[in-house]
């Protein structure tokens, strides 16, 4: 218990210390972590292989985790519109990076499966550094940010073909000679351990079969069961438990953890839970994916880089500039212009986390001869390390040279509507999403009662399970990126907390919210509501108006005084929320505001029915004729 | 010959303080070629059915405006029909042909006596003048225009017990639009078509 204690410890104190200390020196967080490996693996040798390896199989699922994340966000509607760019600069990246490489490591006289497998691995790129850096940099709107992640997308998804190929490739010799001393002594629990080649096939399919169907089919009751007991700690629990379960599944049919939870996150992109479970995942996935990071710092083994350093380093070097060459071509082909073309090169270049995945899995599939592994894993480590600088290089380099071109380039990049977040979707919250949906607003639907979601998905409209009062969960709906939000939600506390909390962390977010009563409308405007309206006011002043019609009053009187009476009403709201911001919570209702009260009262009255003698009113200042000789002024 | 149909576009933003119109709004009202429509009270909110107006003005020979002048012009919901419902290529363009023939007069009341509305006049215009821009519009609608029919010192009628009077008139105006010659009018340079209906009101005459 002890030495697991000592050992979380190490590993979080190195990236507490490390990873602010390289925020500040302008490194990104990625780089802490990594540089915190090193220091606490090899420099102080705190930690030593042994541990490392439970360790890392915890990193290993921040990795799991973030396909799962990745596969939430695909979905097919978004897809369908990166299409192009997802094929055309994705395909073309790994197709023809990985095609380089091959050629480059068969020329070297390897075998030309090797070879194979070490061009593939070498394709990608890492999705964890670059996508952390863009968001970190706020580069995630620009053009080239949007380049680099539909190309980061597509090589998410090639992992999972490129998992299936690598057993198809495995060297008869090599597999002759690794069966002998295989994982040495760990022994996997295995379901498919002793079954034939075609049963196990089965088991495969079913097996994955059987995660879509559950994504499908079981997870919805059960979510909705969850979300109906409104524990927040036991949704959570059932993420968890549906990603390790899917992982644990896939190890048992000897399947990668990382493809079940991905296929799972395709699943459930579009269901209506998609963002509390993003919420749920992201703080585990952050937190495992630091851990992954130092674990590879860890494993750096500096006596293979020793002997081998000058390969080590003319080999990263090669990947980095080879891959940066194909990345400059695509750009330009692309039409990626530019700082966007830099951005789109620079943060590409490097090799990824599946890099290590492919080199271990290739491993074990006797693709790869094991006196590689080091070699391999040293340049996909040192090409890691080496993006932050490459980052720094863009932002010292590529930056300044194109800061005239800055503000046209910033015009081109806004170029789509804002969403817009809609808390509540009741009777309420329907209206005013039907309305913008009618106008091509896009906007995201947030409610806590499933049965409400349920209904809204079964008409079309894209809506999402979720406590709008979690930060967090916000933070998945995109409030960034909104151009405002809607607050429509039932509770009257929860809707002024939001608004407070919408105001703190977004104080230029415009928040328009619906209040219940009079001092629920209060509370929001003190909250710093921009615009709050009373959920009844509007729906009773229209009947009203016909009430009027309804004795006889002409239809534009009616109007006219249905007016007059909402802009006495809307002054008269300003008093009294004055006077009621003056007072404490108990006396807020008290005699002053009851006399302010009665006294707008009469105003009002006096306004809509005393005529003046001539003739004119004061509520209905329109249309009155002029004195009867009025004219007689006229005459000069 | 059959009889014409008389379609009234009134419009009064303050009925209940009218003391012209409400007394002529029932006399169209009440007569057998009429249609007539209040348009406040129809478009309360302004939110006019173009499409609906437009089929009123195809089953209809005779296009009168019932208003009171207010600023030399018509009230403004009745400006907001002629924008929205006279539409290109309905009422005018090379396809719009759907009112040629049909004959428009504006009926008003107006606050300052006859006189005024003269060169001579605080008003220095005729008020036939005054509505070109209508007759103007109904040129354009390939419309025959007839000479306004009004009442003058709108303000002090009801008190000199001239309503009767311009009633009566008004109701001559509907017999004679819907059955009588209109040639005469349609020539004519008159300010209006006052003095061939109601020899007895002689204010509502200009004087030259």
């Amino acid at each position: 218990m002890t030495g697991l204690l000592l050992e979380a410890f190490v590993y979080l104190a190195a990236a507490v210390i490390a990873v602010p200390l390289a925020k500040r020196l302008g490194l990104g967080s990625v780089l802490g972590y990594l540089v915190a490996g090193v220091v606490i693996g090899p420099v102080l040798g705190l930690v030593g292989s042994e541990e490392s390896v439970t360790i890392q199989h915890y990193a290993e699922f921040g990795v799991v985790m973030m396909l799962f994340l990745v596969g939430l966000e695909l979905e097919p509607a978004m897809l369908w519109r990166m299409r192009s760019r997802l094929l055309g600069l994705g395909g073309l990246q790994v197709g023809l990076t990985a095609s380089l490489f091959t050629a480059i490591a068969w020329q070297f006289a390897l075998d030309w499966r090797t070879a194979l497998a070490i061009g593939l691995l070498l394709s990608l790129s890492s999705t964890a550094i670059v996508l952390q850096t863009f968001q970190e940099k706020g580069l995630s709107r620009s053009e080239g940010a949007r380049s680099a992640f539909s190309v980061l997308l597509f090589q998410d998804i090639a992992v999972i073909p490129m998992l299936a190929l690598i057993p198809l490739l495995a060297l008869p010799e090599l597999a002759a000679h690794g069966a002998g001393h295989g994982d040495g002594g760990h022994h996997e629990l295995s379901l498919v351990a002793g079954l034939s080649g075609w049963l196990y096939a089965l088991v495969i399919i079913a097996s994955i079969a059987g995660v879509i169907a559950a994504g499908h089919f079981l997870s919805r009751p059960l979510f909705r069961a969850i979300a109906a007991t409104g524990l927040r700690e036991a949704f959570t629990a059932a993420a968890l438990m549906l990603v390790i379960g899917i992982a644990l599944l896939m190890s048992l049919v000897g399947l990668s953890p990382a493809l079940g939870t991905f296929l799972a996150g395709v699943v459930l992109a579009n269901s209506e839970f998609r963002h509390e479970l993003e919420t749920d995942i992201e703080p585990f996935k952050g937190l495992l994916l630091g851990l992954f990071f130092i674990t590879v710092g860890a494993g750096v083994q500096f006596a293979v880089l020793a002997e081998h350093i000058g390969l080590v380093l003319a080999l990263t070097v090669g990947v980095i500039l080879l891959k940066a060459l194909l990345l400059f071509a695509l750009a330009v082909v692309f039409r990626v212009r530019r700082a966007d073309g830099w951005l789109f090169t620079l943060s590409l270049a490097q090799a990824g986390e599946f890099g290590f995945v492919l080199i271990s899995y290739a491993a074990q599939n006797s693709v790869l001869p094991t006196d590689l592994v080091p070699v391999l894993s040293l340049v996909v480590a040192l090409s890691m390390f080496l993006t932050p600088l490459l980052f720094i290089a863009f932002d010292r380099l590529v930056l300044p040279r194109y800061a005239a071109n800055e503000e046209q380039r910033d015009a081109d990049v806004i170029d789509e509507q804002g969403t817009v977040i809609i808390v509540g979707i009741g009777r309420f919250g329907q209206i005013v999403n039907r309305m913008l949906r009618a106008n091509q607003v896009p906007t995201v639907v947030l409610d806590r009662n499933p049965q409400q979601i349920d209904n809204m998905r079964q008409v079309g409209i894209k809506s999402y399970f979720g406590d709008a009062t979690r930060p967090d969960l916000l933070h998945a709906a995109g409030i960034e990126d909104a151009a405002l939000v809607v607050i429509a939600m039932d509770d009257q506390d929860q809707a002024v907390e939001l608004t407070r909390q919408l105001k703190h962390a977004r104080p230029g977010l415009k928040v328009l919210a619906r209040a219940y009563d009079r001092g629920h409308l209060y509370a929001l405007r003190d909250a710093g509501a921009d615009w709050v309206v009373s959920e009844t006011y509007h729906s009773a002043l229209e009947l009203s108006k016909h009430a009027l019609r309804g004795l006889e009053y002409h239809p534009f009187r009616a109007e006219k005084l249905a007016h007059a009476f909402d802009l006495a009403e809307t002054r008269g709201r300003d008093a009294l929320y004055e006077e009621w911001l003056g007072k404490d919570e108990g006396e807020r209702y008290g005699n002053s505001f009851q006399t302010l009260f009665l006294e707008l009262e009469e105003a009002l009255e006096r306004l809509m029915i005393t005529d003046r003698d001539d003739g004119h009113d004061r509520g209905e200042r329109g249309w009155t004729p002029p004195p009867p000789h009025y004219t007689d002024s006229l005459k000069d | 010959m059959t009889q014409r149909r008389i379609l009234v576009l009134f419009a009064h933003p303050s009925l209940e303080r009218s003391e012209i119109n409400s007394e002529l709004l029932p006399a169209a009202q009440a007569h057998p070629s009429t249609t007539v429509v209040d348009l406040y009270a129809e478009y309360p909110d302004y939110r006019i059915d173009i499409d609906r107006e437009q089929r009123r003005l195809c089953e209809h020979d005779v296009v009168m405006f019932l208003f009171p002048l207010f600023w030399y012009s018509t009230p403004a919901l009745l400006k907001e029909w002629q924008d929205l419902v006279l539409e290109h290529g309905f009422a005018y363009g090379s396809e719009g042909r759907a009112l040629a023939g049909k004959y428009f007069i504006a009926a008003c009341s107006a606050g300052g006596a006859g006189y005024a509305y003269d060169a001579e006049g605080y008003n220095r215009f005729t008020l036939r003048e005054l509505l070109r821009p209508l007759e103007q519009t109904a040129n354009l609608c390939h419309m025959r225009y007839l000479p306004p029919f009004a009442l003058f010192s709108s303000r002090t009628a009801l008190k000199e017990g001239r309503l009767a009077a311009h009633r009566e008139a008004f109701v001559g105006l509907l017999d004679q639009l819907s059955q009588g010659s209109l040639e005469d009018w349609e020539r004519s340079e008159a300010c209006t078509v006052n003095d061939s209906l109601t020899p007895g009101d002689s204010k509502g005459v200009a004087p030259s």
